[in-house]
């Protein structure tokens, strides 16, 4: 029995039985992970701290290289952090080596969570296990990838405009964004801290289900976290939709949506109708603008967010060479030039426009207002439906390279996920099935704010239904 | 609305991003290309709406007054500054 290929919750039946222990576990990971990481490139460095083994879910998981791990070096896949190490541990991460969790290492993302492929990384591209000439999706690509190719039971993410669904529809794994404020987000290095929200990217909804029971919850820390009862997330496992209203948008089954996808997502509407669930049209007409509303919100938020990073306080620091300005500013410029990639300061360059005196009213003003219409109309469409349901990305997983060129065409792989943050709502990701070409195809689900149950019982049955969720690239 | 290369100059300084003479055209016409598109905005009528700068509504957190455990000073400071007198 390979180890390494299990889900978390099979794994910790194992335990329970006595069949295998989480040291052999651990090691069969590590093992795959010798085996098939200098194909895939999903860690950039493995941890160095030694797993503990106490606390009842000593599952090995992946991190996210934005989320503060003590001792270990964070930098978000930016030169501009490399050496900083962080001094303490993010509030989930306390909460995984509470649980008796194996972190593995830290693994690749798009810089400062930059982009939906993983190439912005100052570490090279991670590559997609089912074709490893495509991209793995981003920004978290690197915790995709690796629990896809069972380098990790389970991994945890970060997803700002669908940085956790595209990546495992990508992949072929299930990823949630859990509601604004039910994960603390302190320790999280922040983007765009009105939309940011860590979650778990798994193997399956069991999994997703047992990974939230671990990472949610109310910290004072973080002054955003919301302090509402947790509920135990695998009680909502239940393979019934029976009079659930699902709501389809009309929106999103328009031009630039990938054929096979649009037929894939179809077919899963009619599985949870012959499953019981009521299927009804609904529209989100202003979501068509959710994609231009995020490049102004979140691009505004990063280059406020990012103005820490000047060479004074953490990692990078340049000299340069010859007084152009005045010493200080002249440090500021190289550091900030040397230290950021292209996607990175064109995103600082982006938000400081619309945050620019003159342009403040036209843009960020008028951004967070279509924010409002855009969260009105789902709240409107939530008062008659228990999940909306829609592709999670127009396509499949592209070639590396074949957008780093258009920053536009790469942006608009987020056009379905990008609500669910503006609105701050759960959404999940699950596989529903593959392209001719043999690349993952993923369906997305969004739930009313603090429902993240209503996800896990229609995905759970979605999946119960299935099987795309079993199939395993072959590396 | 179309960007400018003193545009895309001005916005840098005010980021403290150098951009030299052999990106600049690049970045002009990338984030051209992005100011464009999110000109779509100004079709709609937002006379009435508010701004949502947070989904969730929270007004000012407070904590009481009370000392808690942190990093102490020996974890959180030890680093190397660089030289700045010379």
């Amino acid at each position: 029995m390979n180890l390494h290929s299990l889900t978390a919750h099979a794994l910790l039946d194992l335990f329970k039985s006595g069949k295998a222990s989480s040291k052999e576990a651990y090691e069969a990971v590590l093992g795959r992970i010798k085996a098939v990481d200098p194909k895939v490139k999903a860690y950039v460095h493995m941890a160095h701290a030694q797993p503990g083994y106490a606390g009842d879910f000593q599952i090995p998981i992946a991190i996210k290289d934005n989320l503060c791990t003590k001792g270990e070096e964070i930098t978000c896949a930016s030169r501009i952090l490399k050496g900083f190490r962080s001094p303490y541990d993010a509030g989930v991460i306390e909460r995984i080596k509470k649980s008796g969790g194996t972190i593995l290492g830290i693994v690749n993302m798009d810089e400062f969570a930059f982009g939906s492929s993983c190439e912005t990384s100052c570490y090279g591209p991670t590559f997609n296990p089912w074709n490893l000439q495509c991209v793995p999706g981003g920004s978290s690509g690197g915790s995709a990838a690796a629990v896809a190719a069972d380098e990790a039971m389970w991994a945890l993410g970060s997803d700002t405009g669908g940085s956790i669904r595209q990546p495992a529809s990508f992949c072929g794994i299930v990823g949630l964004k859990p509601t604004y404020g039910r994960v603390s987000r302190y320790g999280l290095i922040a983007f765009a801290s009105s939309l940011d929200q860590i979650g778990p990217l798994t193997k399956d909804v069991r999994d997703c289900a047992l990974l939230m029971n671990i990472i949610a919850g109310y910290d004072e820390r973080d002054s955003t976290s919301v302090n509402e009862p947790v509920p135990d997330y695998t009680k909502a496992l239940v393979n019934d939709v029976r009079g659930l209203k699902i709501g389809i948008p009309k929106e999103a089954f328009v031009e630039g949506l990938d054929p096979e996808v649009r037929r894939s997502v179809e077919d899963a509407i009619d599985l949870l109708k012959k499953q019981g669930a009521i299927i009804k049209e609904v529209s989100l007409p202003h979501t068509p603008y959710a994609v231009a509303t995020y490049y102004i919100v979140a691009t505004a938020e990063a280059s406020s967010n990012l103005a820490r990073f000047d060479g004074v306080r953490y990692g990078l620091r340049a000299q340069p060479a010859k007084v152009r300005k005045n010493a200080l500013i002249d440090m500021y410029e190289e550091t900030r030039s040397l230290g950021f990639g292209d996607e990175a300061k064109r995103r600082i360059m982006l938000g400081t426009y619309a945050l620019s005196s003159g342009y403040y009213d036209a843009y960020y003003l008028r951004g967070q207002k279509v924010r409002t219409l855009i969260k009105n109309d789902l709240d409107e469409v939530f008062k008659d439906c228990d999940v909306i349901m829609t592709p999670t990305s127009p396509t499949v997983s592209f070639k590396v390279g074949e957008k780093v060129s258009d920053p536009l065409s790469m942006y608009l792989s987020d056009i379905y996920t990008i609500p669910a943050n503006l609105a701050g709502i759960p959404a999940i990701s699950v596989p529903c099935g593959f392209s001719k070409s043999g690349l993952p195809i993923g369906l997305q689900l969004m739930g009313k704010a603090f429902d993240e149950e209503m996800l896990l019982r229609v995905s759970y049955t979605y999946e119960q239904n299935t099987e795309w969720h079993l199939k395993k690239p072959k590396l | 609305m179309s960007i400018s290369k003193e545009d895309v100059k001005y916005i840098a300084a005010l980021a403290r991003i150098d951009v030299p003479e052999d990106k600049l055209e690049g970045f002009t016409k990338s984030l051209g290309g992005i100011v464009q598109y999110v000109e779509q905005l100004q079709k709609l009528d937002v006379s009435n709406v508010k701004p949502t700068s947070h989904a969730v509504p929270v007004g000012n957190v407070l904590r009481s007054d009370v000392v808690k455990p942190s990093l102490i000073s020996k974890e959180a400071l030890v680093f190397k500054v660089p030289l700045i007198i010379e």
